[in-house]
């Protein structure tokens, strides 16, 4: 479980988060959602360290990042497992390779070790035969599987990703989804996915934070979001045609 | 201000580099790709103009010796001067700054651009330290190249002198001895070391803090390419005003 408690951060006179308190569960699929520049990456990049908050206090369980030492910290960031945007594989390594970063940084594992828990996660994100290929080598979608498999290489307890669907067609992006959650259920981790997308939101948002200009405006779940009559929520969601015609469809059958 | 701000976030970055060391297994690796990479990745270039600017030299002084009195060895003098003290440290670090400067730039900016340096925080790794240290501990190997520099400037120069006409080749071993300082090669290698920590340090410092897309990261190795220069260049002379004068 993670939580952050009235989380402040600004980039010169700009505020971009104001004051935001919530709660993201364990074994859940947890999304943060908004329109761009909501806030929503900055606050993803706060709970993960690499932005300092101005005020608040961010809890990994009952420990708060910002009261850590020097070890705490480390103990947390193997922990952590991150899908960014672009995928972020090491362009210099090829998939075995990075895929295995984390346990030859953080483990004292002999490399057939490393190697047979490298095959399993490639396997479970649905890759074989990719191993000796470079990032360059390998689509877009395959490359966010790499990043996958790379994430949940060394267990994490949380696992954060930044917009994991963008720049995939709409059916990888489906499989990534699902892919996301299934790890976090068969894991039992915290997952925190960053999303405008509203596919992923009815797919796999079982708590969505809702955010604003920086402000949290409304929180619950992926069946509750259609039923709110909070206005900037509506407005979001059924700024895509395809949902307003389902919408209007419901509504007639109503 | 902008400048002051810059000269203290680079010494803040060297302070990080030698903090928060990675795994001894992994930066020995590291170590040796960037000796592939920086050094022997710049053997051919350097030996090949080192080489062929050796002959100029030998041939410019050649030419422009027309008084009977001045001895024929002066061609072999004037070329290993011109090498040791100036062309194989500084001219070939400018060179350098060009082709290792730009590419340091370059790759630790797109792996910034790309999030990979991001993903390094993330996971708890000193990125600094990381991408920067190997390169430093890699370019300890510099005086090497600069080495080669200087052997294949002169043989270049005993070349074109003798093949060319313009000097025996006993006059030109004799001009090699001539009137020989072993400190000028102390010299010139103290100032290597120097250059090595700038084409090390400055062309990452650019990369590392740069922001934007692939455009800034064509931006950042202009700029890191102009900086590195500058600061060799400075470097030369502070080193020639502490030893030579």
């Amino acid at each position: 479980m993670i939580k952050v408690d009235n989380i402040r951060k600004r980039f010169g006179e700009e505020e971009i988060l104001k004051g935001i308190t919530t709660t993201f569960d364990k074994g859940k699929t947890n999304l943060i959602i908004g329109q761009s520049g909501s806030g929503k990456t900055v606050l993803l990049k706060c709970l993960i360290g690499l932005f300092q908050p101005e005020e608040g206090l961010i809890y990994f369980e009952d420990k708060i990042l910002q009261e850590m030492n020097e070890e705490e910290h480390r103990v947390l960031r193997e922990d952590l497992g991150m899908l960014f945007q672009g995928g972020a594989l090491f362009d210099s390594m090829t998939i075995e390779e990075n895929v295995m970063f984390p346990l030859r940084m953080f483990t004292t594992q002999k490399k057939s070790e490393m190697l047979e828990r490298v095959n399993e996660v490639l396997k479970r994100v649905n890759l074989e035969n990719v191993n000796k290929k470079y990032p360059a080598e390998i689509s877009g979608g395959m490359q966010k599987r790499v990043s996958i498999a790379r994430a949940i290489v060394n267990n994490p307890k949380y696992l954060f990703c930044d917009e994991p669907n963008s720049g995939l067609d709409p059916k990888t992006a489906i499989v990534i989804d699902n892919l996301i959650q299934e790890i976090t259920h068969e894991y039992n981790i915290t997952t925190i996915v960053v999303t405008h997308d509203m596919n992923s939101v009815m797919e796999i948002g079982e708590k969505i934070v809702f955010l604003k200009n920086g402000t949290l405006v409304w929180q619950g779940t992926n069946e509750e979001i259609f039923k709110t009559d909070n206005e900037d929520v509506t407005s979001f969601v059924y700024s895509s045609d395809l949902f307003k015609k389902i919408r209007d469809i419901q509504i007639k059958e109503q | 201000m902008k400048y002051l701000k810059d000269i203290g976030s680079y010494f803040l970055m060297l302070k990080r580099v030698f903090s928060s060391f990675t795994k001894s297994a992994v930066l020995k690796k590291l170590i040796f790709k960037e000796i592939d990479d920086l050094i022997i990745g710049s053997m051919p270039i350097v030996a090949f103009i080192s080489f062929f600017v050796g002959g100029v030299i030998a041939i410019q002084t050649a030419l422009n010796i027309d008084n009977p009195l001045i001895p024929e060895y002066l061609v072999g003098f004037a070329t290993r001067q011109s090498i040791i003290l100036e062309f194989a440290p500084t001219f070939i670090s400018i060179i350098m700054a060009g082709k290792v400067g730009s590419f340091i730039t370059s790759s630790i900016g797109s792996m910034r651009v790309t999030e990979q340096i991001d993903a390094l925080e993330v996971m708890g790794i000193n990125s600094l330290n990381y991408l920067v240290f190997p390169k430093i501990v890699a370019l300890l190997l510099y005086p090497f190249v600069i080495a080669v520099a200087m052997f294949l400037g002169i043989l270049g120069g005993w070349v074109a002198g003798v093949y060319g006409g313009f000097s025996t080749s006993a006059a030109f071993i004799q001009g090699l001895q001539e009137d020989f300082i072993p400190f000028h090669i102390i010299y010139a290698f103290i100032k290597t070391f120097v250059f090595a920590f700038i084409l090390a340090t400055v062309p990452s410092w650019q990369g590392y803090f740069m922001k934007g897309g692939a455009l800034e990261v064509g931006k950042a190795s202009t700029t890191s390419f102009v900086w590195t220069s500058v600061l060799i260049i400075l470097a030369n002379y502070i080193v020639t005003q502490l030893l030579l004068s």
